[in-house]
């Protein structure tokens, strides 16, 4: 998979786009700035406190378990961030960009909702509403709505849609225009989701052993399925991300684009499975880079996920749905090298319904501050990519200078 | 809901159509739609002459490309899978291309593009619910099977047109219709009856130039004299055919045939010997009536064990589609993808259709398709559909509860709808 897959002609017409791979998923729209907007969505909930660990706080070793940090220093131990907190060690691309002051973590972050279900929190992270319009979701994405902030301001004009296929996450949903585009290559599903399917036909005399042997021919070994092992498709989302950067940097190509990357769902495994998912995502964000070359210093990358996971490790070696989590602020255009929390402790007193990293900070005030900060979106615009949120001031000291 | 109402949309049909209810009495949901004509013959679609026409056009054109003749396809076909995903009378359109797959024409045939639809239309569907003596000498005087089977050029060798060209007999249409539409090898048939046969038919043909375009018996093309094909004295002249046709329709190995193949399709892989002798019993009781053979299927015992049957590519490809239940501007494209599940769209290989067994359709890279294809449809949708709700409409109780669990705690609607729609339940009917 090379960046060969978007269309060259769509990048220099400036026409939004959107494509998939696997479990990975782009889409761009045009805007007329020279600041570059990226979201990337990290679908099925990250757990924050693996990725970025608290491995300064007493109580996260007892309630992790098995799944506790290895502190920094020793093999296969945490990337230093300071002294409290360390990235995981699949992370050693965005450990490079923190070193570089071009990231900007923030934890013990959520979104509006306290939905612990999958669908009504990734819709309330993509709609961009308000707690209690959770559930009932808006009918465009917030991000469109910057899009359409943008058109109006500029009067870009031209905004033609390429409806070609595939749907845009709600996310980039709206009247804004932001076409879609479908590489001819088929799809195909992630390991992981190759493997649940299998599961599922395991016990069939019928379909088992052929879904199986057909899945060995194609060459998905045991353990590619159970996630211990790379898949020749692994760095399908770098390679998307990387094309994402280059669309980006063309002096004619869009401004906004949104990516998608599933396997966060760590419910069982999950040191493993969280560590392949990682690795993905950090090569992503390596190739995003990349591609932008000189145009990443006038970028901001978020990185989002719907939810964290539980504190404590459940009886299948995973966690499950919980609420704080992490979020990435990144790019040239970010004041990074720090961790920015309110850390409200992992005692048992001090989680959410005993169980969650309680949030201190609300997703909408990081993106309020790029938004503002960064792509220059007046407060009346603010207002209507995230409706009824006057309380939710944006972050201080998120962007250089 | 009522598991037997489930799967009887599901067995007999294509599975449920969006949000709409299963019916509260199955059997008569059944027989309702076998009373009346077919309601797609009320939809818009080309007329065998129209078909022979644009291919007349294209042949004048001598560009090779078959124009007219593929924008007849396209635009019929497009009806085609629209009654496919739409129609309120699923059964009824499951026996439709049962039969139409009985009576195999395929667009691998090039000639036959233009007419295919209306050969469906025409031959086929009028006779769904109607004896199957007529649909068999709607069949074999329709300009497609014609053309396909090579019978519209069949010279008898002593007729007028014999005896002044080099043209002779061919035997394809003969063969395949003793050998897969009626009597079967197990009738122990021999070349002679099949020459015969091929005697019989010749002059039964099509008129391509001049108005009316479609069938006409060439009685300058037809073998003269008398025929005997198993043992049955055949008379000379088109009206011998018709009745040799009719003798062959009502024979005691066609109908066990037929029973056959009805069982297979509707009950189980190798169908049980009491079904196919209930049903072989029912055709020859009403005269070959199609319509009470359907029902006496629904009233075997075997239909109502629910999922024996693997679904083949289309019906898979139907079922997720019906499911769906998407604006007909949103629906992915079925007749280009059927191509990738290894069924194009009428595309048959051999007269004998698409089989209809699992082993038919149960290789490995085949099923990875049907994921990989389900997938992409998911990709498309999945963001909108709650598949807990999509579930309870198809499956219900027929999905077992560690599937459902699976597709509940699901990290996102599209891995929860793609699990639910490559479910080996998903995959059987």
């Amino acid at each position: 998979m090379s960046g060969t897959l978007i269309s060259r002609r769509a990048a220099l017409l400036g026409l939004g786009g959107a494509v998939s791979l696997g479990r990975a998923s782009l889409a761009l729209a045009a805007a007329a700035t020279e600041k570059r907007l990226v979201v990337v969505l990290l679908r099925g909930a990250l757990d924050g406190l693996a990725a970025v660990a608290p491995y300064g706080d007493p109580d996260l070793a007892a309630q992790r378990g098995a799944l506790a940090p290895v502190g920094p220093g020793q093999p296969d131990g945490l990337l230093d961030l300071g002294g409290f907190y360390g990235l995981h060690p699949a992370l050693a691309g965005l450990h490079g960009l923190y070193q570089a002051n071009e990231a900007l973590l923030v934890h013990a972050i959520a979104g509006a909702t306290r939905s612990r279900s999958h669908f009504e929190a990734q819709d309330n992270l993509e709609d961009g509403g308000p707690e209690h319009l959770a559930g009932a979701r808006l009918t465009s994405g917030w991000l469109n709505r910057v899009v359409g902030a943008l058109a109006g301001r500029h009067a870009a004009g031209n905004e033609m849609a390429m409806a070609v296929g595939t749907a845009l996450p709600l996310l980039l949903r709206g009247p804004a225009s932001v076409g879609t585009w479908l590489p001819a290559t088929a799809q195909h599903p992630a390991p992981s989701l190759y493997a649940q399917i299998a599961a599922m036909h395991r016990a069939d005399a019928l379909t088992g052993p052929a879904v199986a042997e057909g899945l060995r021919d194609r060459g998905f070994s045991d353990a590619v399925l159970a996630g211990t092992e790379p898949a020749k498709n692994r760095y399908a989302f770098a390679a998307l991300a990387n094309s994402a950067g280059k669309l980006l940097a063309d002096a004619k190509g869009p401004r906004i684009a949104a990516l998608e990357i599933g396997g966060w769902d760590t419910h069982a495994a999950q040191a493993p499975r969280l560590a392949g998912a990682l690795r993905a995502l950090d090569g992503g964000l390596l190739g995003l880079k990349d591609g932008l070359g000189a145009a990443w210093g006038q970028t901001v990358v978020l990185v989002l996920t719907e939810f964290g996971r539980t504190v404590a490790i459940n009886g299948t070696g995973g966690t499950d749905h919980g609420t704080a989590t992490v979020a990435f602020a990144l790019g040239g255009a970010v004041s990074g090298g720090k961790v920015r929390a309110t850390w409200p402790g992992l005692a048992r007193e001090k989680l959410l319904e005993n169980r969650d990293l309680a949030p201190t900070a609300d997703l909408r005030s990081l993106t309020k501050a790029v938004l503002a900060g960064h792509m220059g979106l007046s407060p009346a615009a603010l207002a209507q990519v995230f409706p009824a949120s006057a309380e939710v001031a944006a972050m201080a000291g998120v962007l250089r200078g | 809901m009522d598991i037997r109402a489930r799967h009887a949309v599901i067995r007999f049909g294509f599975g449920a159509k969006g949000a709409q209810a299963a019916p509260d009495d199955p059997r008569g949901w059944l027989a309702a739609q076998l009373a009346g004509p077919d309601p797609a013959l009320a939809r818009p679609g080309a007329s065998v002459a129209e078909g022979l026409r644009a291919l007349r056009q294209d042949q004048a054109a001598k560009t090779g490309k078959l124009e007219a003749a593929r924008a007849v396809l396209a635009a019929d076909a497009a009806t085609a899978i629209d009654v496919l995903l739409t129609t309120d009378a699923p059964f009824r359109e499951r026996l439709v291309w049962f039969w139409a797959n009985h009576f195999t024409i395929s667009l691998r045939r090039a000639q036959v593009i233009g007419v295919a639809h209306a050969y469906v239309r025409e031959a086929i569907r009028p006779h769904v619910t109607g004896r199957f003596s007529d649909m068999l000498l709607a069949v074999m005087q329709h300009p497609a099977m014609l053309m396909y089977l090579d019978n519209a050029q069949s010279v008898g060798p002593d007729s007028p047109a014999g005896r002044r060209t080099r043209r002779g007999l061919n035997e394809n249409l003969a063969r395949e219709c003793l050998e897969l539409h009626t009597v079967t090898p197990q009738s122990g048939y021999t070349q002679q009856d099949v020459t015969a046969f091929a005697n019989v038919l010749t002059g039964w043909s099509i008129r391509y130039v001049e108005e009316p375009v479609g069938y006409m018996f060439r009685p300058n093309t037809h073998q003269p004299g008398g025929q005997m094909v198993l043992g049955q004295a055949c008379g000379v002249g088109e009206s011998g055919g018709v009745a040799l046709l009719g003798w062959l329709a009502r024979h005691p190995a066609t109908l066990r045939h037929l029973a056959t193949k009805l069982v297979r399709h509707f009950v189980a892989d190798v169908p049980a010997e009491a079904d196919v002798a209930r049903i072989t019993q029912v055709l020859r009781d009403t005269d070959g009536d199609l319509k009470a053979a359907a029902l006496a299927v629904v009233d075997l015992p075997g239909a109502w064990v629910p999922l024996t049957k693997l679904r083949t590519p289309m019906e898979y490809m139907v079922a997720v589609l019906r499911a769906l239940d998407l604006p007909a501007d949103k629906r992915p494209d079925l007749r280009g993808a059927m191509g990738g599940m290894g069924q194009p769209y009428m595309s048959a290989p051999l007269p004998n259709g698409w089989g209809d067994t699992a082993a038919d359709w149960a290789a490995p890279e085949a099923l990875l398709r049907r994921i990989d294809w389900a997938y992409g449809v998911t990709g498309k949708v999945g963001g909108a559909v709650d598949a807990a709700v999509v579930a309870e409409q198809t499956l219900g109780g027929l999905l077992p509860a560690a599937a459902a669990d699976s597709i509940r705690r699901a990290g996102d609607r599209r891995t929860a709808l793609t699990l639910l729609l490559t479910a080996p339940e998903f995959q059987r009917r």
